[in-house]
């Protein structure tokens, strides 16, 4: 790594310097001069603290003061990695935005402090280029995480979930670096591109085999894919609905594009390069088997959930099978099919939680069948959830549909072992067949059934309303024209 | 114009839902208005349509819609699809006028009605695949809903098998439609540059089936129509009039429009078996119908048995064959529509009975009169007698059946002879059962039948008759597009 002038370097990372100056700011604000008031009010002036950091940093995104510059090649810029942040920021934002009717804590300002940190260390992630900055970035997302799910500090299941992630978490994060460390060990380089560059015609090493499998441990703790998923069901169900969000909204859009960017760039030669029968194998099938187990254990588990945060959780594992099946693919196209998936399904996700949420607030759980007679309740909340489970379902027009579809064309175009393939994408929409069932079993308790006893009228919640009316436009407006995002990635990407 | 089917369902769907205070009554007449534009789109577009024209598939509007993988929102009919967009329109207004009973969320039922309408029309004129497979898609949620909220009998357990079967169709669908995509390069889902790429033999050998299954799920094929009687017994009249009527003409079409025409090579290899399966529906669904006791369950068989004969006719690969499956569908769609609502409505929301022993007390040809009269023209119709609609499209798929299968032919007339049992059997008992001296007769009143569903009937009765009589109106629109190049190598191989 050559050395740096560090005003450049402040110059390349504004966007995550802004979002680092609004935290301070905002638990500054909150300790100094709200701790007095009501929560409420505390919420709006962090939200609002944040919201202006957080467009200064999208317009400064937008700008491009933080342009791609020569000398730096451990650091990602512009392009695609841009598209990416604003998704970020966006779907952080929306956490955030449910949190302000999430009643879990008293300390607001220390909230906000630590999931914008998160923010910062996810679009750090975007950007790393370089195996290093890769590991610190995705251990401050692990931190401020394990901090996030603890904050339920009232209820103990959430100890407990917050406990289990962290165990996990650390486990897999030791995998991580490790195989970092043999990679490093087999190439001497860190940067993604001089890995590349080192690996250019060599062959699979005992050192290469266990370095990726060990990353690729790490990787599927962050998805959580199966075999690494045990902590994501707890963890879903007893974080506060804002944190359970950012997990499965942010947090999966960063990881699966680090990661995307490592395999598809630095090992792009050893995807399939190693003849097992008639077909040609290598890292794809340490993707494989995550995906399979993702997909089956994912979508067969969801079926028997009564608790909806459970069910999103499994069917959040079953998304990781799908959304390797890009990744896997090796192509710019596969890539652009993964950021694509991942920002529209983090838009449809964070709506459900806010709708979760609202059930909760209601009825004090988030069981399945507490949602009888939403629509009565909540005639349009009920709409946008419709928009957000059918998208989960991969219902056209919404986006969950392209994004399946994207993500299928680009692995069965994918030049690497193309019957292999063939195979996945159709076990994957046989799962998608599956996953409609406990789809539809939601969406009975919101349309069909209808409670008597449950005649008394309910709250209604704007804050709410607005959040799902936001996410639902999103999801139907990328469904139907998902030119905006797809048309400039695959340009960036190529 | 065309495009206006599509969309103006759409947008009264919108207007259904989201139109603020919006009466019953009000929901009502917007969604009849909407079905009216939609049907008055579908037949100028019929009129407009130039038969003599040496390109068959007109009206096209194309603009690009996803360039990254070469997706047109690109609509466009041929006769065929013209034949099947009348039908909807006409299945459209007439299953409105039989749902003009529905006051409990009527506005979300119409929602979901011209939604499932919109759907089935985009189908019907879609020359993208891609496109085509959205609109499939559009059209399956809202049929669980409106037989799960405003259905009856097992409600929700048949519309849960009804979507999943219409699902794990369209999953094959979608298998195929990807792996035909990459191999004919990854670079367009337009029909009508795909019938150019030679796909080789092994790919099709792999691809019909699988795409072809695929579709005729939807279609009611033996063994995978169970989804059908359930699903039709289950759902509200509309919706089932909707489903019988259209849906399964739905798979029907995509199986010709997709796999058939893509794949022939792939369609010879199979056609034997896949002729042996349609014919094993005509005479199973036939058969079980004769035994039925509940009367909605026998129409629900018999659509089985009928949708046989339009693949049956498919598999003919015949013009008159294929001329004949494309007019039993626009036959059946009428019939089918026209059954489910004088069972549905007519009968089963009166005597909220459906059960052929009890009716047989009731001496509802006497009471009824109206109803009855419907029963026995679209029993008699659907029998294919001459002078309906059912004649001239089950005589041609025969034709063409013989030409190809001569046994299977055989096979499927055995089955019009059991048709002919069942409908009589149906008929009597429900209608004109004798006085019974050892049984209760039940004398308890029942409601006349309604200015909508008068009308609906007619028009349904109109349009049979018409078809019956003067065959060359539809005719004159599918022949020469059967013979166009597009299905040349369908039907000279």
């Amino acid at each position: 790594m050559t050395a740096i002038d560090y005003s450049d370097l402040l110059l390349l990372l504004v966007p995550e310097m802004i979002l680092v100056i609004s935290a301070l700011a905002v638990l500054t604000a909150d300790l100094l001069w709200a701790k007095e008031l009501p929560a409420q009010q505390r919420h709006t002036v962090a939200f609002s603290i944040t919201i202006a950091g957080c467009l200064a940093a999208v317009a400064s995104l937008m700008m491009g003061i933080s342009d791609p510059s020569p000398g730096v090649n451990w650091l990602l810029l512009g392009g695609a990695t841009n598209t990416v942040k604003v998704g970020l920021i966006g779907l952080t934002l929306g956490a955030l935005a449910i949190s302000i009717r999430s009643r879990f804590t008293h300390q607001i300002g220390e909230f906000y402090l630590i999931t914008l940190l998160s923010l910062v260390g996810m679009m750090l992630m975007a950007s790393a280029n370089n195996m290093l900055l890769a590991f610190v970035a995705l251990e401050l997302v692990s931190l401020s995480f394990y901090t996030l799910v603890a904050f339920h500090r009232e209820k103990r299941e959430a100890m407990e979930g917050a406990l289990k992630y962290f165990l996990i978490g650390g486990l897999s994060a030791a995998f991580t670096l490790f195989g970092l460390s043999f990679v490093y060990g087999a190439t001497h380089a860190l940067n993604f591109n001089d890995i590349a560059e080192q690996l250019r015609g060599a062959s699979w090493s005992p050192l290469l085999i266990v370095g990726l499998s060990a990353i690729a441990i790490g990787f599927g703790f962050k998805i959580a894919a199966v075999p690494m998923h045990l902590w994501a069901p707890d963890a879903y169900q007893t974080a506060a609905a804002p944190v359970a969000s950012l997990i499965a909204s942010a947090s999966k859009l960063a990881s699966f594009y680090l990661f995307a960017r490592l395999w598809t760039l630095s090992f792009a030669e050893f995807a399939g390069n190693l003849p097992i029968g008639n077909t040609q194998i290598g890292w794809i099938l340490i993707l494989a088997i995550l995906a399979i187990g993702s997909l089956v254990i994912g979508n067969v588990a969801a079926i028997v959930q009564t608790s909806l945060k459970r069910l999103l959780a499994y069917s959040a594992i079953a998304h990781a099978g799908y959304v390797l099946l890009g990744v896997m693919a090796n192509t710019p196209d596969g890539i652009a099919s993964v950021i694509y998936y991942l920002i529209t399904y983090g838009l449809a996700i964070t709506g459900t939680f806010a709708l979760v949420l609202l059930v909760e607030n209601s009825s004090g759980n988030d069981q399945i069948k507490s949602f009888n007679s939403f629509h009565r309740h909540y005639p349009i909340e009920a709409f946008c959830l419709l928009v957000f489970i059918l998208s989960l379902a991969g219902i056209p027009p919404l986006a969950g549909f392209f994004g399946k579809f994207y993500l299928f064309a680009a692995a069965l175009k994918s030049p690497v072992a193309s019957q292999f393939m063939l195979g996945l994408v159709i076990l994957a929409i046989a799962m998608s067949a599956v996953s409609l069932y406990y789809y539809l079993k939601v969406l009975k308790q919101v349309y069909v059934v209808a409670n008597p006893s449950a005649e008394k009228k309910r709250r209604s919640d704007r804050t709410l309303r607005v959040i799902a009316i936001v996410m639902a436009f999103g999801v139907i407006a990328l469904g139907c024209f998902p030119e905006v995002i797809v048309g400039d990635l695959l340009g960036d990407l190529r | 114009m065309l495009s206006w089917t599509v969309y103006s369902s759409f947008i009264g769907a919108a207007i259904c839902a989201l139109w603020p205070q919006l009466s019953p009554e009000g929901t009502r007449r917007a969604a009849l208005g909407t079905a009216i534009v939609g049907f008055i789109a579908a037949l100028g577009s019929c009129l407009q349509y130039d038969t003599t024209a040496q390109e068959t598939v007109q009206f096209i509007s194309k603009s690009p819609w996803i360039p990254a993988l070469g997706i047109d929102f690109h609509l466009g009919a041929d006769g065929i699809s013209l034949t099947l967009v009348l039908l909807t329109g006409l299945a459209a207004i007439t299953g409105i006028l039989f749902s003009w009973n529905i006051e409990s969320r009527s506005r979300e039922f119409f929602a979901f009605f011209l939604t499932l309408i919109g759907g089935v029309y985009g189908v019907f004129i879609s020359f993208d695949l891609f496109l085509l497979f959205v609109f499939y898609e559009i059209a399956i949620i809202p049929k669980y809903f409106l037989i799960a909220i405003w259905g009856s009998t097992r409600k929700e357990y048949g519309a849960m098998k009804l979507v999943l079967y219409s699902f794990i169709g369209s999953a094959l669908v979608l298998v195929g439609l990807l792996a035909t995509f990459v191999e004919a390069g990854a670079t367009s889902f337009n029909l009508l540059e795909l019938i150019n790429h030679p796909f080789p033999k092994e790919f099709q050998t792999w691809a019909f089936p699988v795409t072809f299954i695929g579709f005729a799920i939807l279609a009611g094929l033996w063994p995978f129509h169970t989804w059908a009687p359930t699903g039709h017994v289950a759902a509200p009249t509309g919706a089932s009039m909707l489903l019988a009527g259209v849906v399964m003409k739905l798979g029907a079409y995509g199986a010709l429009r997709f796999p058939m025409t893509l794949f022939p090579m792939g369609l010879a290899e199979w056609r034997e078996e896949l002729a042996l399966l349609a014919v094993i529906g005509i005479v199973y669904g036939a058969g079980v119908a004769l035994v039925q006791r509940d009367f909605k369950y026998v129409i629900g068989y018999s659509s089985v048995s009928h949708m046989g004969f339009v693949l049956l006719g498919l598999m003919a690969t015949s013009e008159v064959g294929l001329s004949g499956a494309v007019l039993q569908m626009f036959s059946h769609g009428i019939l089918a529509s026209l059954l489910f609502g004088v069972v549905g409505r007519m009968i089963y929301s009166r005597t909220h009975t459906r059960d052929l022993t009890e009716l047989e007390t009731m001496q509802l040809a006497k009471k009824l009169p109206f109803a009855a009269g419907c029963f026995v023209i679209a029993g008699f119709a659907g029998m294919g007698m001459p002078g309906f609609s059912g004649f001239v499209a089950e005589l041609q798929v025969l034709i063409g059946a013989w030409n190809t299968f001569p046994t299977l032919a055989i096979c499927a007339g055995v089955g019009i002879v059991i048709g002919v049992c069942y409908t009589l059997r149906a008929m009597t008992r429900a209608f004109y059962a004798p006085k019974q001296a050892f049984v209760e007769p039940n004398d308890q009143a029942l409601a006349p039948i309604s200015v909508p569903e008068k009308a609906g009937a007619i028009i349904l009765i109109i349009a049979t008759t018409v078809i019956g009589l003067y065959p060359r109106l539809l005719l004159d629109l599918i022949v020469p597009s059967l013979a166009s190049p597009m299905l040349e190598p369908l039907i000279k191989p």
